[in-house]
């Protein structure tokens, strides 16, 4: 029986144990659903959940482990030099008659004892999963009637459903900084954390033959963060001042009707994919930059650090704006009357009250900003350039930190070398940097909401 | 639903007027929510408003400094002056009229700043320090008249939100009086206070009416009866009877005004 049937075949039981037990409670009641304990239907849940979880744990368990202990088993019975080796061969030569190294009468015996034991397997995981049903089913069925707590247990059951869906979140993020700790510290037998953390001069590009001239590859990332923080500090200064000005604008100015359009509006603009801002800032910004600078005598690259942090800022501009609003709305009426009432005008009660309010909770948009800043991609590996210039001129091409794990994983890589092993411990540095900004501005975020009520 | 009644028994202001308003006529959206008000508030004294919930008062309450203008629903029809200045004027500059009409509200509604900068507010404003020395001089009188001194001398510089309910409708109050104005509306300022809060509050009003003529918004017709010396009650828009407190409360001229008062409705 395929394993999809034999999972439908269960779900079909389940449901028919669904309506044994409302049936039965009902039944063991006298007929009558007022005084069971919990209300029917949950005693057809209990059954229904006794029926399946045994059975489709046992069908997980028995998936998991059957093909290394049906590989143990062939190989058991034959002496091969290269077992996994023999093992692809089998598997080819069942599935599509060919094997590596010729069909030899080994092979064939190895290949029947595989299908055979395949079969077996699956003939004795339908028995098996569907009498685990069935028992679980009369098991159940005994138990149900009217003194039968079967609410809590079924309650209890969704919490833990609810509890193992909220860690799967967090053991993937375990599982990615487990990945970044341990790739990182391949970097740093390689590399030395100082040379890492202080040196000046990126070129990561390796020798890959012993002769090659000029690639020595050090991996000093000073540049690189010197870089972010450049492209950083121009996105924050065009998103701070444009989004909190909307912010005051959206919250205290426009009228509901204008709000409900232009909050939206402003919405779409972190909708927009981030490779669109990408090539927007290379092919429109960067030029009207470079042209402009040229008017007024500048030099600008044409892959210039202002073009695309001034992309970047218009990205999170929403960003500041709509939390921004969202918390200046907040700021109770009651604040705003209180200041009216003592003869302040609407920019005066903006600015002495409503900002002073809600300044934590900005605080808290602008940190989440910055750190959506930090670690954006695209349009800094588009308009930002690829050159590690160490310079605080935003006129030049600079390179971060999220270009160089880009352009370093990019295509076929060696995977032993210190040039893909260092993106881990740049990407090392970003998570624990935009970590740092994220607790800090939800601390931020937490403390004002205590600030009310 | 039967046709409202419109009639208003007024037994007329003895001494000076301080308000006074003529027709006034209010709308939020349709909805007519004032119907052609006549009333006097008299100079250096509490004028209570009473009435059921939704009778109108609060909103005339608030007529009186233009509270109104936040509402983009409201319309508003009649004259309101006070010392003869129309309060609905052209030429008359919101920001003027609230610095002379002071505000309380029904919940303490302090600052998130410290009891300092809170009482200072008002002043900074409007500039009405010359130093510093004077700015704390205003702070200190406002906190004293308000009876609040001796409780938060000693941590002007802590929140004001930290502070107890009564403390805080009491800061409320110090925070009103500090830009020196000529009258205080009063919107429940006791609903959400305690009886002990409550005492000290009402004891508050009646020695503010010295230096200042008071509007005071009540649902305890007790509270209106101790603190007041003359008392307007509203029905459904209209100002029912008017007139000294001690009459509205023995022998009301209007049925309605005696169902109220005897505790029929309402």
């Amino acid at each position: 029986m395929p394993t999809y049937i034999l999972i439908a075949t269960i779900l079909v039981l389940s449901v028919i144990g669904y309506y044994m037990g409302r049936s039965t409670a009902v039944a063991r009641n006298g007929g009558k659903s007022k005084g069971l304990h919990s209300l029917p239907g949950y005693y057809g849940y209990y059954m229904a959940l006794w029926c399946a979880l045994p059975a489709l744990a046992l069908a997980f368990l028995w998936l998991v482990f059957q093909n290394s202990i049906i590989e143990g088993m062939v190989l058991g019975g034959v002496d091969v030099q290269n077992p996994s080796l023999f093992m692809t061969d089998v598997k080819n030569y069942v599935e599509n008659g060919i094997a590596s190294g010729g069909v030899t009468d080994t092979l064939v015996a190895a290949a029947d004892r595989y299908v055979s034991l395949k079969q077996y397997s699956a003939i004795m995981l339908s028995i098996g999963a569907i009498a685990l049903a069935v028992v679980g089913l009369a098991y159940s069925q005994t138990r149900v009637g009217p003194t039968l707590r079967s609410r809590p247990k079924v309650e209890k059951a969704l919490m833990i459903a609810l509890m193992a869906a909220s860690t799967i979140a967090i053991l993937t993020t375990v599982g990615i900084i487990l990945s970044l700790l341990f790739e990182s510290a391949l970097f740093f037998e390689k590399v030395p954390l100082t040379e890492f953390l202080f040196g000046i001069q990126w070129s990561p590009q390796t020798a890959m033959r012993a002769d090659q001239v000029g690639s020595s590859g050090t991996f000093g990332a000073v540049p690189l963060f010197a870089g972010t923080l450049l492209i950083t500090a121009i996105a924050m200064a065009v998103a701070a001042p444009i989004g909190l000005m909307s912010a005051i604008y959206m919250s205290e100015y426009a009228d509901r009707r204008v709000r409900s359009v232009l909050k939206p509006l402003l919405e779409v603009l972190a909708g927009i994919p981030t490779v669109v801002y990408g090539f927007f800032a290379a092919l429109t910004v960067a030029p009207f930059v470079r042209t402009l600078g040229q008017s007024v005598g500048l030099d600008v690259a044409s892959e210039s650090a202002l073009a695309a942090g001034v992309v970047m800022g218009i990205m999170i501009v929403p960003f500041v704006s709509s939390l921004s609003d969202d918390v200046m709305t907040a700021v109770p009426q009651a604040m705003r009357d209180g200041s009216y009432g003592l003869g302040a005008t609407k920019s005066e009660t903006i600015k002495r009250v409503i900002l002073p309010a809600a300044l934590p909770g900005i605080v808290g948009a602008v940190m989440l900003a910055i750190s959506r800043a930090i670690g954006e991609t695209m349009i800094v590996v588009m308009a930002a350039g690829l050159s590690a210039n160490l310079t605080a001129n935003p006129f030049e091409a600079v390179t971060t930190v999220t270009v160089q794990i880009a352009t370093l994983l990019v295509g076929d890589q060696e995977f032993d070398s210190p040039k893909t092993l260092a993106t881990f411990a740049l990407g090392l540095v970003l998570f624990v940097v935009t970590l740092i900004l994220n607790i800090i501005a939800l601390r931020i975020v937490r403390k004002y909401r205590e600030q009310y009520e | 639903m039967t046709a409202l009644d419109f009639t208003t028994h007024t037994i007329p202001l003895e001494g000076k007027s301080k308000i006074s308003a003529k027709n006034v006529n209010l709308w939020y959206g349709e909805k007519q929510a004032l119907h052609n008000i006549n009333l006097e508030v008299g100079e250096n004294q509490v004028t209570a408003l009473i009435g059921p919930s939704g009778c109108g008062k609060s909103t005339f309450l608030r007529c009186l400094n233009r509270m109104n203008d936040t509402i983009p629903s409201c319309r508003i029809q009649g004259d309101i002056s006070i010392d003869g200045d129309d309060i609905y004027a052209q030429s008359l500059d919101v920001v003027h009229l609230r610095a002379r009409v002071g505000m309380v509200f029904q919940k303490p509604n302090p600052f998130p700043k410290s009891i300092f900068d809170n009482v200072a507010y008002g002043p900074r404003l409007h500039g009405l320090s010359e130093s510093k020395d004077h700015l704390e001089h205003i702070v200190k009188s406002s906190l004293e008249r308000a009876g609040l001194w001796k409780e938060v001398s000693d941590r002007l510089l802590s929140p004001g939100t930290g502070l107890s309910g009564g403390q805080q409708q009491r800061l409320c109050i110090a925070r009103a009086i500090a830009v020196s104005p000529e009258v205080i509306l009063m919107d429940e300022p006791c609903s959400a206070l305690d009886p002990i809060a409550t005492a000290k509050v009402e004891e508050l009003i009646d020695e503010l009416r010295e230096n200042f003529t008071i509007a005071i918004v009540t649902h305890s017709m007790q509270q209106a009866a101790r603190v007041s010396q003359r008392t307007a009650f509203f029905h459904l828009g209209v100002l029912v009877e008017n007139g000294p407190t001690e009459g509205i409360f023995t022998s009301p001229i209007d049925k309605r005004t005696q169902d109220y008062v005897t505790g029929r409705f309402g």
